[in-house]
């Protein structure tokens, strides 16, 4: 159980039991008032937010979750299939949970899955993956159109801007949390 | 990075300047109390068998009980658990006592310090706007007008809902002195166990707050010395402290044993970590005191 001067940004509780994290927080007592603790809660399997103040006495409960290290195993359809590396025990998730994540994921990728009473709920991706072009225009040497990138495809099909240098098959890294192109990986 | 505390101690000069040129004295009172202020909204802080004072205005008036007549302090007090970015379980407060002042008098004095102080710290490297808002002329709202404006609730419906803090939090406050300093006076007579009835209407306490740019930085008012109805307040504190679980409230028989003793007068309490935020642009009081809990 929390208590009200536990709540704080990024703290994560229960409320009718789904998980909730804190992503607004601000401490206010009016002069001779009661110490009220305003939050803004987002529900983080909905992705739904609403504001709420609390009050000292109000009581809280820390909510279930446990990360696991899981290898991302194939796709089909929809559901998307992970195995747990220590239990070796398969989950799915489905594709429109995981967003912007399947952008950068490819078969046999290791990932940190976020369970809820067992229950997946989201995928977190290492900060930088390595995909391998899939499809460049060629690069035609003294170019002046004065352009400084061009649109290339990756093997999860994801399009994204590179220097014009970038050709077919080369593998380039890409930061997962903006999407955007670090370099050309040397392998 | 090294600025914070130069600004932070030329505001404490300007402030010490006032209250020298106005001939008040400077006075330090027990910061260690076997007996505080019954308030049911503060925690406490206990410290080997007494209290560490959560303000220090039951030994200031009784100073006053003795007959100084003009007196203020520069102090920390303590409140358990209160933290954010305008809070710190360790705060300094200003507070100054005068015999013979109300409440209305108490608030041009308030006035007279904001303008000397945006005199005196202008162009020290402050934020402008904020010293030009300091030298305006202050707006005064009573809480009843507040809520009119404001809200869609009388200051009676937020009292029998047991809102009063919330909306005057998120929909009052945010709006006070944003283009001068406001002061919001006549609270109900509940939430002022130390101030006066207010003459004329008895529903009514003499209590003001001051504001600028939404923060609260004074608790004012006139002071209540019927001794008798001092006592019905501090136990009707006393009674709420205990349904809230607060436990080691006792009824401050010293203070309450000077009172008589007391004259007329006025009080007000100071929060000079918010003034300096305030000065200095920063966005939390954290960024304007040496170091914050966290840090030790």
């Amino acid at each position: 159980m929390y208590t009200s001067s536990d709540l704080r940004k990024g703290l994560k509780i229960e409320i009718d039991g789904e998980p909730y994290v804190i992503t607004k927080f601000d401490f206010s007592k009016p002069g001779k008032g009661q110490a009220l603790y305003r939050c803004h809660l987002r529900n983080m399997v909905t992705g739904n937010g609403f504001d709420k103040t609390y009050r000292s006495n109000d009581k809280f409960k820390k909510a279930p979750l446990d990360e696991r290290q899981m290898q991302f195993l194939y796709s089909q359809g929809e559901e998307y299939n992970f195995m747990d590396n220590q239990s070796y025990e398969q989950y799915i998730i489905m594709k429109d949970q995981l967003a912007d994540v399947i952008d950068f994921m490819i078969d046999n990728m290791n990932v940190d899955v976020l369970l809820f009473n067992d229950n997946p709920i989201g995928v977190t991706l290492a900060n930088f993956v390595t995909l391998e072009v899939t499809r460049a225009d060629p690069w035609v040497k003294g170019d002046t159109s004065g352009t400084d990138t061009k649109p290339v495809t990756v093997e999860t099909g994801y399009e994204l801007q590179v220097p014009p240098f970038v050709e077919e098959g080369d593998r380039i890294q890409i930061d997962t949390r903006t999407g955007s192109y670090l370099t050309r990986a040397k392998d | 990075m090294l600025k914070k505390l130069h600004e932070r101690a030329a505001l404490f000069r300007a402030v010490r300047f006032f209250f020298e040129n106005n001939a008040y004295l400077e006075v330090e009172t027990p910061i260690r109390n076997p007996v505080l202020i019954p308030e049911a909204t503060i925690r406490p802080v206990a410290a080997a068998g007494f209290f560490l004072q959560t303000s220090p205005e039951l030994c200031m008036k009784r100073l006053l009980a003795q007959g100084y007549g003009k007196i203020f302090q520069i102090c920390k007090c303590f409140r358990g658990q209160e933290r954010g970015d305008r809070h710190l379980p360790e705060f300094t407060m200003l507070e100054w006592y005068r015999a013979g002042g109300d409440y209305q008098s108490l608030m041009a004095e308030t006035v007279g310090l904001l303008c000397f102080i945006a005199d005196e710290m202008e162009g020290g490297g402050m934020d402008m706007q904020v010293v030009t808002l300091l030298r305006k002329s202050p707006r005064f709202l009573t809480v009843a007008e507040a809520f009119h404006t404001y809200t869609s609730i009388s200051v009676e419906q937020a009292l029998a809902d047991d809102c009063f803090d919330e909306i005057l939090v998120e929909h009052v406050e945010p709006n006070l002195g944003q283009n001068r300093p406001c002061f919001l006076y006549d609270y109900p007579l509940e939430l002022g166990s130390l101030a006066r009835r207010k003459e004329g209407d008895s529903s009514l306490c003499e209590r003001f707050e001051l504001y600028v740019q939404g923060v609260e930085l004074a608790n004012g008012f006139s002071e209540l010395t019927d001794v008798a109805e001092q006592r019905l307040r501090f136990t009707n504190e006393l009674q709420r402290a205990e349904k809230w679980g607060q436990e080691g409230g006792a009824m401050p028989e010293k203070f309450l044993g000077d009172l008589h003793k007391m004259p007329d007068a006025c009080g007000i309490a100071f929060g000079l970590d918010r003034l300096v935020m305030l000065l200095t642009g920063a966005s939390t009081i954290d960024a304007v005191v040496s170091f914050s809990p966290e840090e030790l």
